[in-house]
């Protein structure tokens, strides 16, 4: 997941390597560290802005750690999910049990469905749906759509997928 | 002058649309130093043969009026055999089963040291590494532009044009007849069944169309780009295929709410071969109308290569049989 960050940190020399070195030790990969110099708070400290991607899904010990140091963590946003995928269905789809398809894809805690819509033009014709999918990262988008396209060969139903250049 | 004596076996659309294509083209191919006559011509039932030259006018409107090309019992394979010869343009409809006629002409034409141009996927989707070192050990040129991608210029591309590059991957939309009922399909929300009445009636789609809608066709023309660009030894029953008679206008219509079309796509690379309906994003290159053939060419040094064409078509597919055989006299 990619967390963003804001923290403040004393205006003195070494301050912003102290409070990446947690970051780096916690295996983050960061994306963008924004100094913000110029805004100076009224308590005297600088804000800064910190985006890292963690492969863990849980950034408690992190946290504990920086104010440990002293870091002053203002706001901590959380995106678990970074790739999205959209994906077709032709079949049988609810009598085919609509809910154990999602569940498959929402139980794997690196994917989830997160939109469906479904359109059923009569009993006895196929329905159609379009899955939402989102994903941790590419690799997990990709690991959930082919999860999904043993599903469907079970259940007799077309999965549609994206072409390879819009998965890539 | 370069005179070329070829025979033509196979008088069906694609046949004609050579004969056609000589024709209109005499003062070219001259210029080129070359003075293509054509010996023989057969189709199913009959044949015509003249070892100074046929009058490809004359037999063009015979076949048109009498549904015959002239008056020789002789088959095919008869004339390949038989008449002395330098170039077989092959034009015999595909069969995807055994190789049929096709397969024999051509066996039969590296056999007495003959070039053969064609425009037959059967034999090549089935038995490309045999014909192929057959060719080379007989010294014969053999090429099959037109049996992918019909006009659309795609293994001479990467032979000659893009000589030197790594193909690592080719997806695109090799089936005009699927391209022209998806496109309908999405155009008027109609089932697929209105759709390819429709394409049958324009003469689109075959009146058993299972050969291009079932996604066979596309199939074997991925088999001859893998075995003819990529090194790889397959057949089309190593192919994974689903068609398109399942997609519904429901799924073209939730697709395009997401901003996808849904086109039939090949794909071959070094580890897959596939053809099933994908969601192409509606403006990217892939997406194209109608009945056109598209190709994107993933390479090493020029990165992406999209070309578009005619996919099928008697003076299309002509032509490149006729870049074929213009490239083998040109050496």
């Amino acid at each position: 997941m990619r967390i963003s960050m804001d923290i403040e940190l004393q205006d003195a020399p070494g301050q912003l390597v102290n409070a990446l070195k947690p970051i780096s030790e916690f295996k983050g990969n960061l994306v963008s560290v924004v100094h913000h110099h110029e805004k100076r708070t009224p308590r005297g400290t600088i804000p800064v802005q910190v985006v890292f991607e963690t492969e863990s899904l849980s950034i408690d010990t992190l946290i504990t750690k920086l104010e440990q140091i002293g870091v002053d963590i203002i706001r901590v946003d959380e995106k678990k999910y970074l790739e999205r995928g959209t994906v077709i269905l032709i079949g049988h789809i609810v009598h085919t049990d609509l809910g154990d398809t999602i569940d498959t894809i929402d139980k794997t805690g690196y994917a989830e469905v997160v939109e469906l819509h479904l359109s059923m033009p009569n009993i006895n014709q196929s329905s159609s749906a379009s899955f939402k999918l989102d994903a941790v990262g590419k690799k997990e988008l990709r690991d959930a759509i082919s999860l999904l396209r043993s599903i469907a060969d079970k259940k007799n139903i077309v999965l549609i997928e994206p072409i390879e250049s819009e998965i890539l | 002058m370069k005179t070329i004596k070829a025979s033509l076996i196979g008088f069906g659309s694609v046949g004609q649309g050579v004969a056609k294509v000589l024709l209109r083209k005499q003062q070219e191919l001259k210029l080129l130093g070359l003075d293509i006559k054509v010996v023989a011509i057969a189709d199913s039932k009959t044949a015509a043969i003249n070892l100074a030259g046929l009058n490809l006018e004359e037999i063009l409107k015979r076949k048109e009026s009498e549904g015959i090309v002239g008056d020789e019992k002789a088959n095919g394979n008869e004339i390949i055999l038989d008449i002395e010869h330098d170039l077989v343009i092959e034009t015999t409809p595909t069969n995807i089963d055994t190789g049929g006629v096709g397969l024999l002409n051509m066996l039969t034409a590296f056999s007495k040291k003959r070039h053969v141009v064609t425009s037959n996927k059967g034999p090549l989707a089935l038995r490309y590494r045999e014909l192929e070192s057959l060719a080379s050990r007989s010294g014969c040129a053999f090429k099959f532009e037109a049996t992918v991608g019909g006009a659309m210029p795609l293994l001479n591309l990467v032979r000659n044009t893009l000589a030197g590059n790594e193909v690592l991957s080719i997806e695109g939309i090799f089936n005009g007849t699927c391209n022209y009922i998806l496109s309908r399909m999405m155009e008027e929300h109609a089932t697929y069944e209105l759709m390819l009445a429709e394409a049958q009636e324009l003469g689109i789609a075959e009146k058993d169309p299972s050969y291009d809608v079932e996604g066979i066709d596309t199939a074997c023309k991925l088999v001859i780009l893998a075995n003819a660009i990529f090194g790889m030894d397959v057949t089309y029953k190593d192919v994974s295929i689903t068609g398109i008679s399942r997609i519904t206008p429901e799924a073209l219509m939730l697709a395009e709410a997401d901003g996808y079309v849904i086109k039939l796509i090949g794909e071959v690379s070094k580890n897959r071969i596939q053809v099933a309906p994908r969601l192409v994003p509606i403006g990217h290159p892939l997406a194209v109308g109608g009945t056109l053939n598209v190709a994107s060419l993933q390479t090493d040094l020029a990165g992406p290569v999209i070309v578009v064409g005619r996919g099928a078509g008697s003076i299309e597919t002509a032509s490149a049989i006729l870049s074929d055989i213009i490239s083998i006299y040109k050496n």
